[in-house]
């Protein structure tokens, strides 16, 4: 235990009864009971009735032109979804852009299907406590990839752009609290009350953290995208609330998609 | 909590117990007429003390018994919300299986019969307004036995 | 009519083991809404496997069971591609029964 957790527990101790025992505690080993708590929810995830929706939403035609998302080309061919999201965000010739997921599941919603970009765009993640649309696609679309390896590519001129942008928004000290994602992100053993942060910059970190993303949110009663991640990421760091699907979302997600590399993708999680 | 709060809370479980009851049995009788379930125990599902409780399911003083019945509960919940419980014993004939929280408004959780070839353990998951404890109930052989594990609950933060 | 349960059986070694996610809000009754206003309780109270017409789990829930409920057990016997059913009924007289061909 080191010297400024032993302050957080003092400070603990001196503030509530109650708390002063879960804190004591914690000191001995309160990441492992945590890592107890998760191992012992981890099957039986709500996401699973999201991934239910979201192929349900996939094969069904709709939107003005009565047409299902199956010819959408997620990057490995159209109506490809094994595998997809292991591969992205990606350069997409069409759009000539990098798009993450949920950015190019907009493309495809509204190209293909003929939605009004702002009317998905409006509540992009959830409203009346339901996951929105292009959420439970998302999810569905990310369930195709569990166990397969993260392998994302940084060959096209665009995609390492992207990455580069991604990595100095990550280190990118702004608002009122001068806060960057490195803030919280690029040091180890940092934890928010009872949650330890992941490290971007230690590996294992960053692949534990990216591959258990979209998930399910016990608090929230809902499945959260990657993109609603980072806009609360940005919320928390009182950054103004990006544009959903917008570059800047697009380049984080690229550098810390290209983090975790390697390891198996393993979402959609569940989470506190 | 103040006391007028757990009286307002009590009226309106009172209310929909009431009438969630005719409605199960209701729907019982459509959905299954060959077999007769087991009666929702209404008064052990609305009792706000476990020796209430205990007594509404018939088990006014069962013996603590830690070793025949394993209770496997988390040390520490990140979310009350989501309490992994399970219960399995090494008792003959185990018949029921009920599992409490002790400081929930309405004490008992879940109750589960087991009939012949089904084994004698289950998983489930509870909600736990706090830190608590877990009791599981064990009826086998006519005879209950009982054990229970605090489970520290602590409230989320942001991130994760 | 209530939303569909994930229902997953596989037999090994003679035991069929079942598990049971439902969809169901589980409200206790307890929570205040945005108004200050209590939403009613509304959670499942009666839960029912059968394997072969035969009932191998019954169960009957409070308020204090977690939302979308999720269950575990094991009964003896069950082959692959034999069926388990599952049916549960709400507080408010809403049922559901879904089933599940055992795997292997």
């Amino acid at each position: 235990m080191n010297i400024s957790n032993v302050k957080k527990v003092i400070l603990v101790l001196s503030l509530t009864a109650s708390y002063a025992a879960v804190a004591a505690d914690a000191a001995i080993s309160d990441s492992d009971r945590i890592e107890q708590y998760r191992e012992m929810i981890s099957d039986g995830n709500p996401a699973d009735f999201d991934e239910m929706r979201g192929e349900e939403l996939w094969k069904k035609p709709g939107g003005p032109k009565n047409v299902s998302l199956e010819k959408c080309n997620l990057g490995k061919g159209p109506g490809v979804v094994k595998g997809a999201y292991a591969e992205l965000p990606r350069y997409f010739k069409d759009t000539k852009k990098v798009q993450d997921l949920e950015s190019r599941l907009l493309t495809c919603m509204t190209t293909l299907q003929g939605i009004p970009e702002a009317d998905i765009t409006a509540k992009p993640f959830a409203s009346e406590k339901k996951a929105s649309d292009i959420s439970s696609l998302a999810t569905y679309v990310v369930g195709q990839s569990k166990g397969i390896k993260m392998a994302v590519s940084l060959k096209h001129p665009k995609e390492k752009e992207a990455y580069e942008i991604g990595k100095r928004i990550f280190n990118y000290r702004a608002g009122p609290y001068d806060f960057a994602c490195s803030t919280c992100h690029a040091t180890s053993d940092v934890r928010i009350r009872m949650q330890d942060l992941p490290n971007f910059h230690v590996q294992k970190d960053a692949q534990a953290a990216f591959t258990s993303w979209p998930a399910y949110r016990v608090s929230q009663g809902l499945t959260r995208s990657f993109q609603w991640r980072l806009n609360d990421c940005f919320r928390q760091q009182r950054f103004p609330e990006p544009k959903f699907a917008s570059e800047v979302t697009v380049d984080l997600t690229m550098f810390l998609a290209v983090s975790a590399n390697g390891a198996e993708y393993a979402g959609p999680g569940l989470k506190r | 909590m103040n006391k007028e709060i757990n009286l307002g809370r009590r009226e309106a479980l009172k209310a929909g117990g009431g009438i969630g009851l005719m409605a199960v049995l209701g729907a019982y009788g459509l959905l299954n007429s060959t077999a007769a379930m087991a009666e929702w125990n209404k008064a052990a599902f609305s009792s706000k003390a476990m020796d209430e409780a205990f007594a509404a399911m018939g088990a006014a003083n069962p013996e603590v018994n830690a070793t025949a019945i394993q209770l496997s509960v988390p040390e520490i919940a990140e979310n009350g919300a989501i309490v992994p419980v399970t219960v399995s014993s090494t008792l003959a004939n185990v018949e029921q299986i009920t599992i409490f929280v002790d400081k929930n408004q309405n004490v008992m959780a879940a109750n589960f019969i087991f009939p012949a070839g089904t084994e004698s353990m289950v998983t489930t998951r509870v909600k736990m307004g706090q830190t608590a404890n877990v009791v599981a109930l064990v009826k086998a052989d006519g005879k209950f036995y009982r054990t229970a594990k605090e489970v520290k609950v602590t409230a989320g933060g942001c991130g994760g | 009519m209530g939303n569909p349960m994930k229902i997953r059986a596989a037999v090994k070694d003679g035991v069929t083991e079942v598990k049971i996610l439902m969809q169901h809000e589980m409200e206790t009754g307890m929570r205040k809404d945005g108004d200050g206003s209590l939403v009613p309780a509304w959670f499942i109270t009666e839960v029912k496997a059968q394997y072969q017409g035969r009932t191998v789990l019954e169960a009957q829930f409070g308020q204090s069971v977690s939302k979308n409920p999720y269950l575990l057990f094991r009964f003896k016997g069950g082959a692959a591609g034999e069926k388990v059913t599952v049916s549960w009924v709400d507080n408010k007289g809403d049922s559901r029964t879904d089933e599940v061909a055992i795997s292997a």
